[in-house]
């Protein structure tokens, strides 16, 4: 049903081509990171320092300078890339960059020591494409972030941005889009894993107007940040998968429901759909098509418990953030009772790709039913922490070991929690394990929405449990006594453990709660609250016993249960672990070996971090 | 702190007065005043036309708002789970125990107020502090002191 283009889609496609005419592939690019990771490292000195140095040098007219989104190797940050060889230099002070002007901006040669070096073979690698961070994935969602400056909707555009929404507005019916959606095959990347099409279909058909379609960027697992990479690297990429989504299902209003503890994406956001609108993106009469659509961006307020659809949807009435009971399904009664869509950030983001390529595309990568790419957050005790899209359904190992790097420090690898406060600790005999939706639920987790922390010997399972169910405490929004109470007494019997007052029987007590709270609780956040203390107990029983019934840590982790030691033959006595106690714990005589009073030591572990010589002992 | 009434209303205009733009306006007004004063939600409620249980209701629920006056510099500590792993729970212990304060407490000379978050996203390069706005990654106990009292010798001169 190919209508004819618009004047407007006609003159996008010019100003496409414009553009492109107008970029020279062969010119130097630097591009320095600028997303919230690496700006916390000053990356914004960095760029600052490129801009001065570049005119001091002579070369600012010839060399293009652009800060960009999140590449997503935020270890190594501040990053920076030299287009168009892609030479990729790590950790780039500000003092660095007069050097890397002159040496290699302008002849061309390469700064040794910026370079990354491989962990696994001690080798130096120059190009971004080379390193096996990189090379080990599979980036769609990803590719842009790092290659185009995300305040600039020129670049989105030349990157064949809106491409695929002039497909859907000028090629397709809704019903194709739907259709073309619901082959591919494309699951909601929150973690829940519905069918993306079947959504927009019930969506579509229920009875009611105005529709109204809402993206859910309240990222708030702790240790996942894919959404807030994704919209500071490509946040048009998210509108256009919106304004399709509207189309299909016949909304005329959408809401970016964002965290308001990301104010970089809040700002670049913002700023997308005012230039969307300003480009006759968004607005009255899209391109032309006779489609209007708007969006709306509406900051969170700090509660974990708004990445439910219906405690999110609550937050938008501006009401506090309770869930209530589904059915009815937002998808018959939503927003102000009129049925509302709602999907996840990098759903959105998936929607262009998927109309611009087509469904069998898209269902060629990843398992038989879990297709596509997604991306997870590798973090924790990991040598590479960041940002990785990789096929659905590769193993846990090829993850954490080929593109993670494997674990910090030469310490043995533990698990990995995957989910969130609603997913568990999966051992690490259990890394073959695909990752897809359905083999990480059958191992007692979840994929959740793509947060991977990785653990070593040196993390306590059992405080880990303590930390979640204290994290789902607080967030326990109260309504259902289950959750609200129940949890509460998993924490306090977690507690009591951590602290060496743990009892015979209490993992079966908390075997026990955790199936309550479970069975009773009326949303995602009580029902999945226990699984960080089932898997625990599933797979790491013996640190519960050894915590109950040793009064011993075998992580050194719970305060209660350690004491710190100087070992005598390793200490030098330099005393500086002396200097750093705020508690006047330690003693000695310089050149001679200290010791640490036990009975002022809080155990806060200032000076095993200061210690050069590893003689702090913690037992 | 005394509010100013129509820079309340200004805030209210800009939302609308229907009940969704309660969130966004409280969340203008608290990033305005750094906490949201009695005052300032009995004005909301008389102009939205909410009763004042359920602007309390709202502004109790949510934990960007603050109830009670905040110091000049928020402190906050990401107590993620990529953060906890690597020491995050240390870190915010000594915070507390130079500034002698819990979190959510304010100093007393009203200069810091400590508050724990439970993820900001920078997950990468836990543990993670922010002072003001701005980012410290991959911190420790043992840096803490040092980033503290460069903050405090800079804010002096401007201060007065």
């Amino acid at each position: 049903m190919a209508k004819a283009r618009s004047v407007e889609a006609l003159a996008l496609e010019k100003r496409r081509d414009e553009i492109l005419a107008g970029q020279d592939a062969a010119r130097v690019s630097i591009k320095v990171c600028g997303g919230t990771g690496c700006l916390a490292l000053s990356s914004d000195e960095v760029a600052q320092a490129f801009e001065q140095e570049l005119k001091a040098q002579g070369v600012d007219g010839s060399v293009e300078l652009k800060t960009t989104g999140c590449p997503g190797f935020c270890e190594q940050g501040p990053l920076l890339t030299i287009y168009p060889r892609r030479i990729f230099y790590t950790r780039v002070k500000p003092k660095d960059v007069a050097e890397i002007v002159s040496k290699t901006i302008i002849q061309g040669e390469v700064v040794d020591r910026l370079l990354y070096k491989d962990p696994l073979t001690g080798e130096k690698i120059v190009y971004e494409t080379e390193v096996p961070f990189y090379k080990k994935q599979k980036r769609i969602l990803l590719k842009n972030s790092g290659l185009i400056d995300p305040r600039k909707i020129e670049d989105y555009i030349a990157a064949d941005g809106y491409k695929a929404l002039e497909k859907a507005l000028f090629e397709m019916t809704p019903e194709q889009v739907i259709a073309e959606v619901n082959q591919s095959g494309l699951r909601g990347r929150g973690g829940a894993g519905f069918a993306t099409g079947v959504k927009w279909e019930l969506c579509r058909n229920a009875a009611g107007d105005p529709k109204y379609i809402v993206c859910n960027a309240d990222e708030g697992d702790p240790g996942a940040f894919q959404d807030r990479g994704l919209i500071e690297g490509n946040p048009h990429s998210i509108l256009e998968g919106m304004i399709i989504g509207a189309y299909a299902i016949g909304a005329h209003q959408g809401f970016i429901y964002i965290r308001n503890e990301y104010p970089l994406a809040v700002e670049l956001i913002r700023l997308a759909v005012e230039q969307a609108r300003h480009d006759c993106l968004l607005g009255e009469n899209i391109l032309g098509s006779g489609f209007s659509f708007d969006v709306v961006v509406q900051l969170g307020a700090g509660a974990f418990v708004c990445g439910e659809e219906t405690a999110l949807m609550a937050s938008i009435e501006g009401r506090t953030g309770e869930p209530r009971a589904r059915p009815p399904y937002p998808a018959e009664s939503g927003l102000w009772g009129q049925p509302t869509n709602i999907n996840n950030t990098k759903t959105w983001a998936w929607v262009p790709h998927i109309i611009q390529h087509g469904a069998d595309w898209f269902a060629q990568m990843g398992t038989e039913k879990s297709k596509g790419t997604t991306i997870f957050s590798v973090v924790g005790k990991v040598e590479n922490t960041g940002l990785v899209e990789v096929p659905m359904g590769i193993s846990l190992r090829y993850l954490i070991e080929d593109i993670g790097g494997g674990v910090s420090n030469g310490k043995k690898l533990k698990a990995v929690q995957t989910g969130g406060p609603s997913g568990g600790c999966i051992p690490e005999t259990l890394w073959h394990l695909p990752v897809d939706y359905d083999s990480l639920r059958e191992a007692g987790s979840i994929m959740g929405s793509g947060g991977m922390i990785v653990m070593d010997e040196s993390t306590c399972m059992v405080d880990i449990a303590r930390y979640f169910l204290n994290f789902s405490k607080f967030e326990s929004c109260g309504k259902c006594t289950a959750c609200r109470e129940g949890v509460q007494r998993m924490y306090e019997i977690l507690d009591y453990i951590t602290r060496g007052y743990g009892r015979e029987g209490d993992i079966e007590v908390l075997k026990e709660l955790g199936a309550a709270v479970k069975a009773s609780s009326m949303c995602g956040l009580g029902q999945t609250a226990p699984n960080p203390v089932l898997t625990t107990i599933r797979y790491f029983r013996d640190e519960y016993e050894a915590h109950i019934k040793d009064k011993t840590c075998p992580a050194g982790v719970c305060k209660s249960l350690i004491t710190f030691s100087i070992v005598a033959e390793k200490c030098p006595g330099c005393g500086l672990c002396a200097r750093q106690c705020t508690e006047d714990a330690i003693s000695g005589e310089k050149g001679q070996p200290y010791v640490i009073d036990e009975g002022k030591c809080i155990r806060c572990g200032v000076c095993r971090e200061v210690c050069k010589f590893e003689a702090i002992l913690v037992k | 702190m005394t509010i100013d009434i129509s820079r309340i209303d200004t805030i209210l205009d800009r939302h609308g007065k229907d009940q969704r733009g309660l969130i966004p306006s409280l969340l203008e007004i608290q990033n305005e005043y750094h906490y949201l004063s009695s005052d300032a939600l009995q004005r909301v409620s008389e102009q939205m036309a909410i009763p004042i249980i359920q602007v309390y209701q709202v502004a109790s629920f949510y934990k960007a708002f603050s109830l009670k006056p905040r110091g000049k510099q928020l402190i906050t500590v990401c107590l993620g789970t990529a953060c906890h792993v690597r020491g995050g729970d240390r870190l915010i212990d000594q915070v507390g125990r130079l500034l002698n304060i819990q979190a959510g407490e304010t100093t007393k000379d009203m200069q810091f107020t400590l508050e724990a978050v439970n993820c900001l996203g920078c997950c990468a390069l836990g543990p993670v502090m922010v002072l003001d706005g701005k980012y410290y990654g991959s911190m420790s106990a043992s840096k803490v002191e040092k980033v503290l009292e460069k903050f405090m010798e800079q804010e002096v001169p401007a201060n007065g």
